[in-house]
């Protein structure tokens, strides 16, 4: 296979952003198209999530886009930019729709429209109950979307470059010309040269000990963008989603809570109604997660270790569990030996969906700093990106929705883009980079294993920058990760084979991931307030007068410098965060 | 529990031909085999080579033979296994290092049944309408994660690579039978080929085989009988 390779539009991910962005780019008949992933787009992790992508299509009962838009605003605890909320939640009603007409085998309603079911934090005017807003398929969502998308890919013929990992951009006066891969079946470097990049390759949740994201999912392009100087935007604010299966994290979807599951203390307390009276359950993920955290650490945590929660479905009926949640009831079966029907699931809050990552704006573009400077030729989509719709705190849906809207947009406008410029000139040495850390990774002294690294990161990260953050805990990580970096000096790399050398690529993948833990880590120990799932012990109370406004976090030498950008305020005032 | 491990080694770049490797570990029963594998690969063999993502079942990376019967290594706890497990690529398809095999072939025969939605009306400007009865006629088929443990079980497939394989059948079932696809013509077309339906004998391998229990066997025969129907 050749090694250099033309496209004017290259798309980086191939989950929900990268393969609608594939699909509208590729609608443009004047520009070339080609998608690379690391995995099989198939093997994406857009594909487990489960319980649906909100839309306000009203199908069970009335609802609009402004409710949705307020819910947002509200969930995201106001750093959530106004203005990308609405047009979020207007064109997310066209896209489901859209996604329906690809074929996405909906569940539906009776009268043969999509179903829809209640999610966290979604609620009909403006906070009075909540709202069935969620449009599903059974709980497998993600999958139909990624399945459809992946469908719609080969009746429109799109170029896949399978098991080719991305390891650098070429980045030239500012702009970006192209990507650096490496292809896994051979352990050579290929450079492909575009007009247009967009980056869909989703979010970092590995960096946790307890997540419900794929081992893929490291924070490569974060990293890499970071690396080349450009900012990375509210990287504190990483959401713990309450019910992952305990001890080992996978998701069990809030749809269980929208079909009327129940999450009870030791005591067989439903102690939500203590934290959110009016929606109970159905609290935004940030306050769910806190307040499980704080049950058991009052004692009342269930199990011998009295370390985990229960989420109750045991009142619903089987026949309705069956059907609506076939897939998270046989996980709990299999990996905890615990059927949902007759006894309740131990669960625990998992690490589960980043908030910040590379800030870009409304049109997708990315952006080099708080005045929204343009990079030229680059693009982000989906969990990479912040753009930023879901603020300090995502609510449960819209990251599906999410992806559909702003990996459209970014297919349509890095396309119109495409077609407007021409090739720009590329350095013949734009591999020396890449290849450098690559010998660099594999040459090292072989100390130190990358699974004992990463596990030390994971676990540290647990205990000192996960649900609950002090100055304490955070400074503490910054030592502990400065400790991590020296040794990943020394990694081992015992494969010095060419072919499918995973060891090599699990090696870099920690790379990206400590650099991800340390943006993380600075933004929250920066922050002195607690907004969102950014909750400061030290700092309870949200601090508008000071804090509202999002973090643009920069390498810089061996440390980080921190700017800010505004948040675009609206209509929605902000105001304290009760449910 | 202490577990002895055996997989199937081969390495492209050193082997001639696959051989076996055991590997002694300590694991706890509810570990998973992707868990196994994985402790395999980070404290004691850095060049295993195996593709996962997810490890719960849902992305179709790491299917492999484990006791002589497919299965998704990251959905298959070690209690069920016991103290010795023989782990194998999946049989079939050219294998290029240790677990990974080459999967184009799989997803060649895939693409061949038109595996998208075909309506040519132009929309209405909300959802088309389907009822839940008719919605429920393709439920199964729309689980499919592309693993490929279905056809690589497949004795059929074994001895003829050109069957076009359970995966692909349950593909065409998901759109065959979904009331809004206007395509089910030109794909009972493909699967009355040579390669297609009629080369299934119900062996069942590959229904036993599903991670996501979707009845294949059934499917495969609801697929023929359609052609039978609509006589194409």
């Amino acid at each position: 296979m050749k090694r250099a390779h033309k496209y004017d539009v290259i798309v980086v991910g191939a989950g929900g952003a990268g393969l609608m962005a594939a699909r509208y780019a590729s609608q443009n008949p004047n520009v070339s198209v080609a998608v690379i992933t690391k995995l099989y787009p198939t093997r994406s992790h857009t594909g487990a999530a489960q319980g649906g992508v909100g839309a306000a299509l009203g199908n069970v009962s009335e609802d609009h886009p402004e409710w949705h838009a307020f819910d947002t605003v509200k969930g995201g605890d106001y750093l959530t930019d106004q203005d990308v909320a609405e047009v979020f939640a207007r064109e997310v009603v066209e896209a489901v729709y859209e996604l329906e007409h690809m074929g996405l085998p909906f569940s539906r309603t009776p009268d043969g429209r999509i179903a829809q079911r209640k999610f966290g934090g979604h609620t009909r005017e403006f906070g009075k109950s909540a709202v069935e807003r969620a449009c599903y398929a059974a709980d497998r969502t993600g999958h139909m979307i990624l399945q459809t998308l992946y469908q719609q890919s080969i009746k429109n013929k799109v170029t896949f470059f399978n098991e080719f990992h991305v390891l650098d951009l070429v980045m030239v006066d500012g702009a970006c010309r192209g990507v650096v891969a490496y292809e896994l079946a051979t352990g050579e470097l290929h450079t492909f040269h575009s007009k247009a990049v967009i980056l869909a390759t989703g979010g970092s949740g590995r960096m946790f000990g307890v997540t419900s994201n794929a081992h893929a999912l490291t924070g490569d392009l974060m990293s890499i963008v970071w690396r080349h100087g450009l900012p990375i935007e509210d990287p504190e604010f990483f959401q713990f989603h309450p019910t992952g299966l305990y001890r080992i994290g996978v998701l069990l979807t809030e749809g269980a809570r929208g079909e009327g599951g129940i999450l009870r203390n030791a005591n067989g307390e439903r102690f939500m109604e203590r934290y959110a009276p009016t929606i109970k359950d159905l609290a935004p993920r940030d306050m769910v997660s806190r307040a499980m955290y704080l049950e058991i650490r009052e004692g009342r945590g269930a199990g011998p270790d009295k370390d985990y929660i229960l989420l109750d479905l045991t009142h619903i009926d089987g026949d309705i569990i069956e059907e609506r949640l076939p897939d998270i009831t046989e996980f709990a079966r299999i990996y905890l030996g615990v059927d949902p029907i007759k006894e309740p699931v131990p669960v625990q809050p998992t690490a589960h969906y980043a908030m910040g990552g590379v800030p870009t704006t409304l049109e997708t573009n990315v952006i080099s700093d708080g005045q929204n400077t343009i990079v030229p030729g680059l693009y982000a989509a989906g969990e990479v990106a912040c753009v930023s719709l879901h603020g300090a705190n995502r609510l449960g849906t819209n990251s599906l929705g999410d992806l559909i809207v702003f990996g459209r947009r970014a297919g349509m406008e890095a396309a119109r883009y495409a077609q407007e410029v021409q090739f720009d000139y590329l350095p013949p040495d734009n591999q020396e980079p890449t290849r450098e850390m690559l010998e660099r990774t594999r040459g090292g002294s072989g100390k130190e294993r990358v699974s004992h690294i990463r596990k030390d990161l994971q676990a540290t990260m647990m205990d000192n920058a996960s649900v609950f953050r002090t100055e304490e805990t955070l400074t503490t990580q910054l030592r502990v990760l400065e400790e991590l970096k020296e040794r990943y000096k020394d990694v081992l790399v015992e494969d010095q084979g060419q072919q499918y050398n995973t060891e090599l690529m699990e090696a870099v993948e920690l790379g990206f991931l400590i650099d991800n833990a340390e943006m993380l880590v600075n933004a929250a120990l920066n922050r002195t307030e607690s907004r969102g799932a950014h909750s400061r012990e030290d700092y309870k109370e949200r601090d508008d007068e000071n804090w509202l406004k999002h973090t643009m976090i920069y390498r810089e030498g061996n440390g980080v410098r921190i700017d800010y950008k505004p948040v675009t305020l609206g209509k929605y005032e902000p105001k304290p965060r009760v449910y | 529990m202490q577990v002895t491990v055996k997989i199937k080694r081969f390495n492209p770049e050193v082997d001639k031909r696959p051989h076996w490797e055991e590997y002694k570990l300590e694991a706890r029963p509810t570990d998973r085999v992707l868990d196994v594998l994985h402790e395999i690969k980070w404290e004691q063999d850095g060049t295993l080579a195996f593709r996962r993502s997810c490890a719960h079942g849902i992305c179709g990376s790491d299917a492999m033979m484990i006791n002589g019967v497919n299965r998704l290594a990251c959905k298959l706890l070690v209690k069920d296994l016991g103290d010795h497990i023989v782990i194998e690529p999946i049989r079939g398809l050219p294998v290029l290092k240790d677990m990974i095999v080459d999967m184009d072939p799989f997803f060649e025969s895939y693409e061949e049944v038109l595996p998208y939605f075909i309506n040519d009306d132009p929309p209405p400007a909300q959802e088309r309408l389907q009822s839940p009865e008719d919605r429920a006629l393709f439920d199964a088929t729309t689980k499919c994660i592309l693993c490929a443990a279905c056809t690589t079980s497949c004795p059929i497939f074994w001895t003829n690579g050109r069957y076009i394989g359970p995966a692909a059948i349950v593909n065409a079932h998901r759109f065959i039978f979904d009331s809004r696809d206007q395509g089910a013509g030109q794909r009972l077309e493909v699967m009355n080929r040579m390669n297609g339906v009629w080369r299934c004998r119900t062996a069942y391998n590959c229904t036993e085989a599903c991670p996501r229990d979707i009845p294949i066997t059934q499917a495969i025969e609801q697929v023929k009988r359609e052609i039978a129907r609509t006589a194409v």
